[in-house]
């Protein structure tokens, strides 16, 4: 059991990093509170598996320091530190039966036999295991292989923390949710710290309680899935969050409303005097808008911007509408049974869900 | 779905029936063919059953050229399998280091066979030899591999070794490289010792090169014969006479066709019969542990 601290932990590949583009992750500062559910989300290549090894041990970082609790061990090697690792393949001792690769952590640091046993017997149980316990493990499926991965970690008593590295690609989509379901029920019965890397948003909404952002080496947003999704900080956040991602369009200011093209977009007074601010300091302005809140009506309204649809693409219990205004397109989901305008309509944005990131930082 | 009578499909396997008649079978039969006649003159045979497998089971000199054949190949096969681990495990894994050790590897495997035995008649030479001298002059032990046969093994051994301990090495590289990091990373976690990874993690992934490296080792060792009839020529007396070197004086020396041929396809069934106990043996092993 730990709370973990990143304390301004930057990694770079290279010896001699020379500029930003030479790390891999910038600059990360952050805690991590014991007992927690983390997902750390965000695509290919923007420094998640970076950070999940500077955690595990298996890296070390070009600098700052990583705390579990009060103990720091930025330069302890993975196996004097508290954690277990699950990776994206199952790894298994092939020659081994489940049983006995459930007890290879234990046996490698001298825990005695029957203690081993109940131990083993524990997990087993936790994971449903129990039938297999005397099979050779490389015999079963995907699924029961990363449970075993997974029982390698719960095994061990001391486990402070569990680190999952996209433990789910290798499974079947039907079992993928209830892997899941079982992921959530060990991290409410044993009470660890579980970290849990993917790119997948689906994955990380379900799993997590805290969702950890990551994009281009940085952390750009912490939060509850709501959250993300309602309060996204950074526009990649809008974008990368919601199927399909937050409108963003350029915009200028022109007194209470917002201008992208010759269409005007009222905004909260409040909002609208932040934007004018940023504006003045040079900031570029993006208007960004959910779908599910962007509002279609009938081209007869006096309020809304002018708007001409161009696509509607049913997808069963909602329609996503592809929408122009002026020389920029957004998308609308409209709930399946509402009317769609046939040609030309009014786009309607509501201010309360209308939000405006300066320099890709939402203004609040 | 109809069940189809039109059976043409056959005719598509024809081309490999070909083949495999051309390159295995015909030849293979001239043999059966010579081993059941007595050879007077060619185109004069008699049929004689299987009398020459008789006479060549019954053989004494036979009896002795095959238990020196199995001693040499299972030593040969003791030696090179784990040193070729052991030094595969030393190799490094990545930068210009790899390059350099596998071509300096692979040379002995670039030269010729009778090339081979050239190179170790002018090395291990008492009088001028660079390893027959040394040992002779400055270690001060008698060593002359042309008279003494514990000499001559140890040189055709060891001349083996040499030769064919890279291949066993390049083979168990290959297969350690294949290995996926995360292995070694959860080992590590597991806190697994040095000898645990290699037990549990290396070597059971290794098992499909090995077998390959047993086999492939197996097979030619037990056919050797151009290195050590250009090495010692079988002496002295017969204690390097292995058995390829038997039938080839059998068939070329004392032109007994027949007696040769029926012993040939002795020596190809002892080779098939073993290669398949190996084969059996090493499949099976991962399976018996854990039982």
């Amino acid at each position: 059991m730990a709370r973990i601290v990143l304390d301004d932990l930057a990694h770079s590949y290279r010896p001699h990093p020379a500029g930003p583009d030479d790390y891999a992750l910038k600059r990360i500062d952050t805690v991590w509170e014991d007992g927690g559910a983390y997902a750390l989300l965000g695509p290919s290549g923007c420094g998640k598996t970076t950070l999940l090894n500077i955690i595990s041990g298996l890296l070390i970082p070009s600098q700052g320091r990583v705390l579990y609790d009060e103990t720091d061990v930025t330069r302890l090697p993975p196996e004097k530190r508290n954690i277990a690792q699950v990776f994206q393949f199952p790894v298994l001792y092939d020659t081994m039966t489940v049983r006995e690769n459930l007890s290879f952590p234990l046996r490698n640091r001298g825990v005695s036999p029957s203690d081993t046993a109940t131990r083993v017997m524990e997990v087993a149980q936790a994971l449903d295991l129990v039938a297999v316990l005397d099979a050779k493990a490389s015999g079963l499926s995907a699924d029961a292989k990363q449970k075993i991965s997974l029982g390698r970690g719960l095994v061990r008593s001391d486990v402070a923390a569990i680190l999952f590295d996209e433990p789910l690609t290798v499974i079947d989509p039907h079992l993928k949710w209830q892997l899941r379901r079982k992921l959530k029920e060990i991290h409410d019965r044993f009470k660890l710290t579980l970290i849990y890397v993917t790119h997948d948003q689906v994955e990380a909404m379900t799993f997590a309680d805290q969702v950890v952002v990551m994009y281009d080496g940085e952390i750009v947003q912490i939060g509850t899935p709501q959250d993300l999704f309602e309060n996204p900080e950074h526009t990649f956040v809008g974008y990368f969050i919601g199927s399909p991602g937050m409108n963003l369009l350029p915009v200028t200011m022109d007194g209470e409303a917002a201008l992208t093209g010759s269409s005007r977009i009222p905004l909260t007074p409040a909002l609208a005097g932040k934007a004018r601010a940023a504006a003045a300091a040079g900031a570029k302005l993006e208007l960004g808008i959910r779908p599910m809140y962007l509002g279609l009506e009938d081209a007869g309204v006096d309020y809304g911007v002018a708007a001409r649809i161009n696509l509607v693409e049913d997808q069963g219990d909602c329609r996503i509408v592809t929408v122009s205004m002026g020389d920029v397109t957004v998308k609308a989901r409209v709930p399946e049974g509402r009317a769609i305008p046939s040609q030309e309509a009014r786009a309607v944005f509501p201010p309360e869900w209308t939000r405006i990131f300066a320099d890709g930082r939402l203004l609040k | 779905m109809e069940k189809w009578d039109d059976n043409k499909a056959w005719f598509l396997v024809l081309p490999v029936f070909l083949v495999v008649a051309f390159s295995a079978i015909i030849p293979l039969m001239t043999v059966v063919n010579y081993s059941v006649q007595d050879i007077m003159a060619p185109g004069q045979g008699i049929f004689v059953g299987p009398e020459w497998y008789r006479e060549v089971l019954h053989d004494p000199r036979l009896h002795e050229a095959f238990l020196r054949q199995l001693i040499y190949s299972f030593t040969v096969l003791a030696i090179e399998i784990p040193l070729g681990i052991a030094v595969a495990l030393t190799l490094p894994s990545k930068g210009w280091k790899v390059s350099a050790c596998l071509v300096l590897l692979a040379l002995p495997l670039l030269i010729p066979w009778n090339v081979v035995g050239t190179i170790w008649v002018v090395f291990s030479r008492p009088d001028i030899g660079l390893a027959g001298v040394t040992i002779n002059e400055l270690l001060g032990i008698p060593y002359n591999y042309t008279a003494d046969p514990m000499d001559s093994w140890l040189t055709v051994v060891i001349m083996d070794i040499w030769h064919w301990t890279p291949l066993v090495v390049l083979l168990c590289y290959a297969g350690l490289q294949a290995i996926p990091e995360a292995y070694y990373q959860a080992a590590k976690i597991d806190g697994a010792s040095r000898w645990a990874v290699f037990r549990f993690i290396q070597l059971p992934k290794m098992r499909g090169v090995l077998m390959i490296a047993v086999l492939l080792r197996f097979m030619d060792s037990f056919m050797i014969y151009t290195e050590p009839f250009v090495l010692t020529g079988g002496g002295p007396g017969n204690s390097t006479t292995f058995l390829s070197q038997f039938l080839t004086k059998m068939a070329i020396g004392q032109f007994d066709l027949g007696p040769a041929a029926a012993f040939s396809l002795i020596y190809f069934l002892v080779i098939l019969l073993l290669s398949y106990i190996f084969y059996t043996v090493i499949t099976n092993l991962g399976k018996g542990v854990a039982k």
